[in-house]
């Protein structure tokens, strides 16, 4: 077809419906927080009987944070696209990018339980695809890995859902939320419960349930790893936050299941078994990937504190997290540009060679150990903070022992790119096209930006975080 | 009675399960695969779930055998001995399964009056459908009217699949004008003469099925989704028995795409149509004078946009997954 042989209009398009997204979600929260939240019934029909849409602070936060990341990232993506994919297959990634996009949107956006398995279907079933395409022929196996888990952890998500709907006789979120407490003791709201947490952490790549991530991400698409790392974790906390806060309730999640100890257990575990993998991979990409898991880690631990600036603070990271690892990811997305591969060892010299783009992974790196001026300064900050106040002096001690460990493997990148010569026999490398620095330094002083101004990130999370213990601001 | 059909019923769905697990001949697991869909359909149709029953024998013992015969007849009919042993996933499998059964427990009876899902909701769909939406068939006013939003979503899934299908495995070069493509079974279209006549009977009659099935979805079971399967089901027994090249000739592979992708547009365009008439996305009420009127050409036109939708990926999928040379790299591969 015509399109096929011209993927750069297919690419402005795209650039057209993300943008377009963007400034729609942007409106989206100046309304909800200038008059609350906005419903929409499909159809026509009222829920419980048709589906809703109910757009909080929260869900406008996690639309905000998708539809830019996603936006800035298809910026970078012609460029990147071009050199990492067959011309024929071009149009048809834009067209996975866009419904993998809108999948995310729509399960952040809908309040119906079954909506968002539909949806999460859409993202997944084009994320699937998305890491196949990466040139490396180990993206295949990456990704039906990730296939077979993620549809493992799809259906435990449509049994719980399934299991729910038996017992209330509803799908939609706030009269589930209604319903349940009545029969909050039944051992199929256990199992329904039981089966929603699991299916859900399997998305997000919860330790022990992250064995899929990093191969994922180390050989899809350089973009498609900018993407997926911002968003894709962050729409499963969400649903996690969710379901456990929202649905069920905090005191219903909090009590049936040891949640609270689980969550801290896994997600301290996560931080420091992810992070010393890290340490020990020679990949760069598997570096971040692992890094990735861990940050998951401290979201997690964000959720067992159980108090609003516990999720306060998992929300901020949320939004925080999507920043850095844009950057980093969209960064290594040059580097594979000019240099086509992601050993440490190919990042040898690339200090003085790719300057831009090695301080933009610097920054980035910075920010994810969490030094001040940056954001992951700001998340760490309210992270220990709502630890502290709960009294667990020795997790915010672990906490700071993570970002440690966070600077060995950042320093391992910092001493090949800085303090090692090129390969003499190796061509000169140039500094990555415009095309790419320019997301790529975009999002890198977002992420000194936001962490100097908080207005938008703290202030936001913390409405939501009220909003969802029912504290009305 | 009802009784003695379930427990036959499932005790069959066991043995096959078991069967599938046991065997090592991918030819027959497929096969017993599509007896388990057309068992677990006739489960269905005894629990009355006629419309779920006629999906899931028209993907399950349908359109699923046929796409895992292609698979097997382009890698290999056997499965290979596996060295280790998943004991870990039979432990996950036995945790998840007593979870389960665990949760059995506290349901309510199955088909009692008083159980939620048959008292909250259900009610209005069963009482007011007619009324709101006009058209007897309650499932297909749950799906394409109240719900038409998740059947949307749905579609869309089927669109992502086909999508994605085409992303990893179309080729770079037109291969579909070489002429010595490897139909899926190169000897099967000359040697199997009985089957070849009887499937030439069969198929048009097939095709106008699949249309009753399509249009009758308002009134019996049936619907887009089904109509979509059977109708490419009978693309792709034709294909199978006379050959990929010959199917080439009546299938115009840029128009099936094309299809594919008008069908989820017209589902979406309804759905803007009733936006601009100033009522919610897919609120057909709007769509005409008369609320019921409008309610019925919205289910119809949506309807058929799941049809050309579901169709045309059934058909790229197909062409896709048997149109592939088997190059002597992938070859080398295959074992890993």
């Amino acid at each position: 077809m015509f399109l096929k042989r011209q993927p750069k209009l297919v690419w402005l398009f795209s650039l057209l419906a993300t943008t377009i997204t963007f400034v729609i979600s942007v409106l989206l929260l100046q309304q909800v927080l200038s008059s609350g939240t906005i419903i929409y019934e499909l159809g026509g029909w009222s829920p419980p009987w048709g589906i809703e849409y109910r757009i909080d602070q929260l869900n406008a936060y996690l639309l905000l944070i998708i539809s830019t990341i996603s936006t800035i990232v298809l910026v970078a993506a012609h460029t990147s696209i071009q050199k990492e994919l067959d011309t024929h297959r071009q149009a048809y990634f834009y067209m996975l990018y866009l419904l993998s996009l809108a999948g995310m949107l729509g399960i952040v956006a809908t309040a119906d339980a079954f909506n968002v398995f539909v949806f999460l279907e859409i993202s997944s079933l084009s994320a699937y695809a998305l890491i196949a395409l990466g040139k490396d022929r180990r993206a295949l196996w990456a990704s039906y890995q990730y296939l077979i888990m993620g549809t493992v952890g799809a259906t435990f998500i449509l049994i719980g859902i399934g299991l729910m709907y038996q017992m209330t006789g509803t799908l939609n979120m706030n009269d589930l939320a209604s319903r349940l407490p009545e029969v909050a003791q039944t051992r199929t709201v256990f199992v329904a419960f039981a089966f929603t947490v699991v299916g859900i952490c399997l998305k997000l790549a919860l330790f022990p349930l992250h064995l899929w991530l990093p191969n994922a991400y180390a050989y899809a698409p350089s973009v498609v790893t900018a993407f997926f790392a911002a968003t894709a974790t962050k729409v499963a906390v969400y649903l996690l936050i969710r379901f456990t806060f929202s649905v069920f309730g905090l005191s219903f999640s909090f009590t049936t299941l040891p949640l609270q100890t689980l969550f801290l257990l896994l997600g301290l575990l996560g931080v420091f078994v992810a992070s010393i993998a890290a340490i020990y991979q020679n990949n760069v990409k598997h570096i971040f990937a692992y890094s990735s898991v861990a940050q998951v880690g401290y979201m997690i631990v964000g959720l067992s504190v159980g108090t609003t600036l516990g999720l306060s603070a998992t929300m901020i990271h949320l939004f925080n997290h999507a920043l850095m690892k844009s950057a980093l990811f969209l960064a290594m997305a040059a580097v594979m540009y000019r240099i086509g591969g992601m050993q440490l060892s190919q990042f040898n010299g690339l200090g003085k060679q790719m300057p831009l783009t090695m301080a933009a992974i610097v920054v980035g790196g910075l920010s994810l150990v969490g030094v001040p001026l940056t954001v992951g300064f700001i998340s760490k900050w309210y992270l220990v903070l709502a630890v502290i106040e709960n009294g667990w002096w020795h997790v915010a001690l672990l906490i700071l022992l993570g970002s440690l460990l966070a600077i060995v493997y950042l320093w391992k990148i910092v001493e090949v790119a800085y303090f090692r010569s090129p390969a003499h026999n190796s061509e000169p490398v140039k500094e990555a096209p415009l095309s790419i620095l320019i997301p790529v330094w975009v999002l890198v002083f977002a992420n000194l930006y936001f962490g100097i101004d908080t207005r938008l990130s703290v202030e936001v999370a913390q409405t939501a975080a009220q909003s969802l213990f029912g504290i009305t601001p | 009675m009802e009784a003695i059909v379930d427990v036959v019923l499932l005790s069959f769905l066991v043995a096959v399960v078991i069967a599938i697990v046991w065997m090592k001949d991918l030819f027959a697991v497929a096969m017993l695969a599509g007896i388990y869909g057309l068992l677990t359909a006739s489960f269905f149709v005894a629990m009355d779930a006629v419309d779920v029953a006629f999906t899931e024998a028209s993907v399950g013992a349908g359109i699923s055998t046929l796409l895992m015969l292609v698979v097997i007849a382009k890698t290999g009919r056997f499965e290979r001995p596996t060295r280790h042993k998943p004991l870990l996933a039979l432990l996950v499998v036995v945790v998840t399964g007593s979870l389960l059964i665990y949760g059995t427990f506290d349901m309510p009876y199955f088909g009692s009056a008083e159980a939620p899902a048959q008292s909250h909701v259900t009610p209005r769909y069963i009482d007011d459908s007619f009324e709101e939406v006009g058209i007897p068939n309650i499932v297909t006013s749950v799906l394409a009217s109240y719900r038409a939003f998740d059947t949307f979503g749905e579609v869309v899934v089927i669109f992502t699949a086909g999508i994605g299908i085409l992303g990893l495995l179309s080729g770079v070069a037109r291969r579909e004008e070489e002429v010595d493509i490897d139909a899926i079974n190169e000897t099967m279209h000359e040697d199997h003469m009985v089957l070849r006549i009887v499937a030439k009977i069969l198929i048009p009659f097939i095709l106008v099925f699949a249309l009753y099935v399509q249009f009758h979805g308002d009134y019996g079971p049936g619907g887009g989704f089904q109509a979509g399967v059977i109708f490419a089901a009978a693309i792709i027994l034709y294909s199978m028995l006379f050959g990929l090249d010959t199917a080439r000739q009546v299938i115009n592979q840029a128009w099936v795409r094309m299809i594919a992708a008008i069908g989820v547009l017209l589902y979406g365009s309804v759905g803007m149509v009733s936006f601009l008439n100033g009522g919610n996305f897919l609120d057909y009420n709007v769509l005409m004078e008369d609320p019921i009127a409008g309610q019925h050409l919205g289910i119809i036109l949506i309807e058929f946009g799941v049809g050309l939708t579901v169709t045309a990926v059934m058909i790229i999928i197909f062409f896709n997954f048997a149109g592939r040379q088997v190059t002597p790299k992938a070859d080398n591969n295959k074992g890993v």
